[in-house]
């Protein structure tokens, strides 16, 4: 009887404690687990962007190069676009792209790493605090106001040096505004890479004897050398990318020349005048959009992926 | 490390005057950017105001013995009845929504001057220009327009704010191209803002270093360098054509919009556009939250998402208000999405909600600037200054909450 009734107790315990570890188990939390679902959405919406983008823009460039009359040899080595008309060379737009990247890079390029450099080795904390955030008001002006600024000061100035013979739309007067808007980009980018090599090796430099500019252009500038060319890089596909400056200034109707004094327009002023009427879909002028659209697209995100390439390998030598 | 300071034969003095020509020319190149940054801002301003020469259609003197201004509100009305027609008034009554009887005599004047009077702009000059060759402008207005009147004018003004687009240069406004970069804006961010936090609490606090995720990163950092014009040709594919039942409201029984070039359209181009920037952002800011933060609430028992709900939103807060600023700042001044989604600049009707054609600000500074005349240039440029001004008012806005709200945090 006695015993009975231990056992019953030891029984009774045991539930006790049973039940206390069933307490204590993580129990599945509906909400919690639908909360993550929903976040995971949340993360996959840019896949989806880009499987739209790459789906899109596949599809329609399949349609284009269908259509009778257009072959890929033809499109990437014919000078004359006139899709209307079926002419299907692409040349002389690539052509207007890189000359206005050119003038682009010309011009942001030194400029930039130059006040790069004197930002990071000569400015004093002080001024580096007021210049900073002043050259990168440049980076925060819409691009449509930059186009306003090279048809109105840009192309008047280039027709008061250079004369008649330039265009009231041209090539250089847009590169070389695009050159400017880009210039806080490479400023800022080459900016980071100089400041992150490391105080030691500038302190070795002066340790030897070097001045401030050899210390700054060779030991700082090679040793940050892959995070200025990551800035160049992704500088370049912003100037390919670019679209209201040349849609502006450089002028509509392709022009394959190599004159920097004339009209010509660029694949992404093709997009933006072709788009800005009511184009009727299914057309040659439509599809031609996405395959120029598909060429912009594949070409700068090359040159992204580079150059965050080479930033990912000057961070792993420092850090 | 060939360079010159390793060869014995350099000497120091020169060494030191090379050092200090190069630093003139490293401070020049930052120089030159600020330079930029000033002559821009003169161009806008040399735009907007300046000295006009403005001829009137109607003479004033024939109109009445005195001046207009000091004529009476039932004299301005006689004027009003004898020259312009019936029908016309009755069209002008009807578009403002008033009568003739309840107006005060200053709009009655507003409206003899717009209907009767007709001052065109003949010529416009630039405010450098205005400033110190007035004499020779006076001179070259006399030979080319006897009668014109020569005073300055600021095409920045009230009526430029509440007009709305005109094919007439001086009576065009941005007002529906306000309303539509508004709307434009709210679709966005209602689109962008959840999602784009979601995806970087995601990223920061739930995901495992597993294959998908890294993808999921990886393609968030590419989409933020791809060209504003791949986003316009993406959402012409698939927002305005594929679903154009949708976003021309059809599909929700809406009437009177035939293509899907709406708003709304418009408004998720631009979230897709700003979504990888906005995570971006959104990621740095909750990065920044302590990890000690996140642990004293695990211990106290708190699940994982009410440790994110209750504790990492709220200190990540004012980091993610001031990443979407900048986001919404970037999507007020894209241009090039907005012209292939099909924004057109001839709408003069604010847009009335979501499935409405639209026009934005941005497309009237490129419609204005691609015009040749001068006047156009105009109010382009007085366009371009209310653009900036609600730009710098957004950055303004968001480093002055930011500042509180960090205060306020314990």
């Amino acid at each position: 009887m006695e015993n009975q009734i231990v056992k019953q107790q030891v029984i009774r315990m045991e539930s006790a404690e049973q039940l206390v570890i069933h307490k204590l188990r993580k129990r599945p939390r509906l909400g919690e687990t639908f909360i993550q679902g929903f976040l995971f959405f949340c993360g996959a919406v840019s896949i989806f962007t880009t499987i739209g983008i790459v789906f899109e823009l596949g599809k329609e460039s399949l349609l284009f190069f269908q259509m009778p009359g257009v072959t890929l040899v033809e499109f990437l080595t014919k000078t004359e676009w006139q899709p209307t008309i079926g002419k299907f060379g692409v040349l002389s737009l690539i052509n207007a792209t890189l000359m206005t990247t050119l003038f682009a890079m010309l011009v942001a390029l030194p400029l930039g790493l130059g006040a790069a450099i004197y930002l990071s080795e000569y400015a004093t904390p002080r001024a580096r605090s007021i210049l900073k955030p002043v050259l990168e008001v440049l980076a925060g002006v819409p691009t449509v106001v930059y186009g306003f600024f090279a048809l109105t000061t840009m192309t008047p100035l280039l027709r008061a040096i250079f004369g008649e013979q330039v265009q009231v739309y041209n090539t250089l007067s847009a590169g070389l505004v695009m050159g400017i808007m880009i210039l806080p980009l490479v400023c800022s980018m080459s900016e980071d890479a100089l400041s992150a090599v490391p105080r030691s090796l500038r302190e070795a430099a002066y340790g030897l004897g070097a001045t401030r500019l050899e210390t700054a252009v060779q030991v700082v500038v090679p040793a940050a050398l892959s995070g200025i060319i990551a800035a160049f890089i992704l500088g370049v596909s912003r100037a390919v990318g670019e679209t209201m400056i040349v849609a502006l200034a450089a002028g509509s109707g392709p022009n394959f020349t190599f004159d920097p004094f004339q009209a010509a327009e660029t694949m992404t002023g093709y997009i933006a005048r072709i788009s800005g009427g009511d184009v009727s879909y299914d057309t040659p002028d439509y599809n031609s959009i996405f395959a120029i659209g598909l060429l912009l697209f594949t070409s700068t995100l090359l040159l992204n992926v580079i150059s965050r390439r080479l930033v990912a390998r000057f961070r792993e030598v420092y850090e | 490390m060939s360079g010159y300071f390793s060869t014995p034969k350099s000497n120091l003095a020169m060494r030191h005057r090379v050092g200090g020509v190069w630093k003139a020319i490293f401070f020049l190149s930052t120089a030159i950017g600020l330079l930029a940054l000033a002559v821009l801002v003169i161009t806008i301003l040399d735009d907007v105001f300046g000295l006009v020469a403005v001829v009137d259609k109607v003479d004033r003197t024939t109109l009445a013995d005195r001046p207009l201004e000091d004529l009476e509100k039932d004299e301005l009305l006689a004027i009003l009845d004898k020259k312009v027609s019936v029908n016309r008034l009755r069209t002008i009554q009807r578009n403002g929504g008033f009568t003739l009887d309840e107006i005060p005599a200053g709009e009655v004047y507003e409206l003899v001057i717009a209907e009767v009077v007709k001052p065109t702009v003949e010529e416009s000059y630039p405010l450098f220009d205005s400033l110190f060759k007035r004499a020779e402008i006076e001179a070259e207005v006399a030979q080319k327009h006897p009668d014109a009147t020569i005073y300055f004018y600021s095409w920045l003004n009230q009526r430029f704010l509440t007009n709305s687009m005109s094919t007439t240069p001086q009576l065009a406004g941005v007002r529906t191209a306000l309303f539509g970069s508004l709307w434009i804006i709210v679709i966005t961010v209602a689109f962008a803002f959840p999602i784009g936090v979601g995806a970087a609490i995601y990223l920061e606090e739930y995901a495992s270093r597993s294959w998908v995720n890294r993808v999921i990163q990886t393609n968030i950092d590419n989409l933020a360098g791809v060209p504003s014009i791949v986003y316009g040709i993406l959402g012409l594919a698939i927002f305005v054509r594929t679903l154009s039942a949708l976003t021309s409201g059809k599909a929700f029984g809406v009437e009177g919009v035939e293509t899907g070039r709406t708003v709304l359209a418009a408004g998720l181009t631009m979230g897709l556009l700003v979504l990888p920037i906005l995570i971006i952002n959104a990621q740095e800011a909750v990065r920044a939250v302590p990890n000690s933060l996140r642990q004293a609430s695990y211990g106290l028992g708190a699940t994982q998402w009410q440790t994110i709900w209750h504790h990492v939103l709220p200190s990540a807060f004012p980091g993610i208000l001031t990443g979407t600023i900048l986001a919404v700042s970037r999507a007020i001044g894209e241009t090039a999405p907005l012209i292939l989604v099909g924004a057109s600049s001839l709408i003069n009707k604010d847009p009335q909600g979501i499935f409405s054609y639209f026009t934005a600000l941005p497309i009237q500074i490129y419609n204005w600037t691609s015009r040749p005349q001068a006047e156009f240039r105009n109010i382009a440029a007085a366009a371009i200054i209310v653009l900036l001004v609600v730009l710098l008012s957004l950055n303004a806005v968001a480093i002055l909450t930011r500042n509180r709200l960090t205060r306020r945090a314990p």
